[in-house]
């Protein structure tokens, strides 16, 4: 632990963070695991890493996770 | 088709032929188990097969569709929306086109959905990735701050430190700077000055620097990994004992 929380936790790295092609190629797989329930952090860790640590792939993330919880209503 | 749907699917072909994802960045391997191709579900056949046929059947299903993406880019530029700089009609339309890009995308793709998800979710990524292309191509519009500019006042206010503060981080800042200066290729240091210091997303800058999202974030992340290490490495930071976040 440090004093400087933020600059610490921006510049960490996670060395399991796929990338932005490989997360953006199985959204839309892993968008239907997180809404069936299953542990996807566990199955695909290093997406889970880079969709925490990726700020545009996580506003898709939630984007489309709405998105599909939204037409399911 | 827009930029990102090509992404999208570029990347799902490759993905086709692999039993799983192997990434290398820097000195670590990364596998992650990739979903097999499947058959789709009973919904999602329906989809295909409408949308394969000729004729009315096919026209009245990609009208259907055509609401659906509709129906999700309004709401995701909604819910992206308070974030914008951009409102109303000019909110809608951009909804419109990134719907009528994205049917387009998907109608010359089917052949490559692989059943591993709904087809729905399958259709609706593409438009989630049009609607962010197409926010990154507006932020050019009206940008707050020139790519070229260079304000370091502005890091303190990003990363949370307290102006009452100041004379316990403006070592660490200097040092922060030293680093950036030192440590980063040009290229790199473009990357981190226009994301971190002028908050240009990273999406925008991947379409200014004419490059894709996947490399300036890989950029940015072989930036972030090098700035931690010089900083752990002059006591500024603890070092990362975990490996990762």
């Amino acid at each position: 632990m440090n004093g400087w929380p933020e600059l610490d936790r921006f510049l960490r790295t996670d060395p399991r963070d796929v990338g932005c092609a490989q997360a953006m190629d199985m959204l839309h797989v892993y968008v239907d695991l997180v809404v069936a329930g299953t542990p996807v952090e566990e199955r695909y860790p290093g997406i889970a890493a880079h969709l925490r640590a990726c700020g545009p792939c996580g506003e898709d993330f939630e984007g489309l996770l709405a998105a599909v919880r939204g037409e399911a209503h | 088709m827009g930029e990102s749907g090509a992404r999208a699917m570029s990347a799902g072909a490759g993905a086709a032929s692999l039993g799983s994802i192997v990434m290398v960045w820097g000195n670590h391997t990364v596998h992650e188990s990739s979903a097999a191709a499947a058959r789709p579900d009973v919904e999602s056949a329906e989809w295909l097969r409408e949308l394969a046929d000729r004729g009315p059947r096919r026209e009245a299903a990609l009208a259907r569709l055509h609401g659906v993406l509709v129906r999700v880019a309004r709401r995701e530029v909604a819910r992206r929306g308070p974030r914008l700089a951009i409102s109303g009609p000019e909110l809608d339309d951009l909804a419109y086109q990134a719907a009528a890009d994205a049917l387009l995308a998907i109608t010359g793709k089917l052949g490559q959905f692989r059943g591993e998800s709904r087809f729905t979710t399958w259709a609706c990524k593409f438009v989630i990735l049009e609607v962010s292309t197409k926010l990154g191509r507006h932020f050019w519009r009206h940008p707050a701050v020139p790519l070229a500019a260079e304000d370091w006042d502005r890091l303190p206010g990003r990363f949370g430190f307290d102006p009452a503060q100041e004379a316990e981080w403006r070592d660490l800042l200097a040092a922060v700077r030293r680093a950036v200066d030192d440590e980063l290729t040009p290229r790199q240091r473009q990357v981190f000055v226009a994301i971190v210091l002028n908050d240009v997303p990273l999406d925008a800058l991947a379409i200014e620097l004419a490059s894709n999202r996947n490399a300036i974030y890989k950029m940015l992340f072989d930036a972030r990994r090098k700035l931690r290490a010089a900083l752990a490495a002059n006591g500024y930071l603890g070092h990362d004992i975990a490996g990762h976040s």
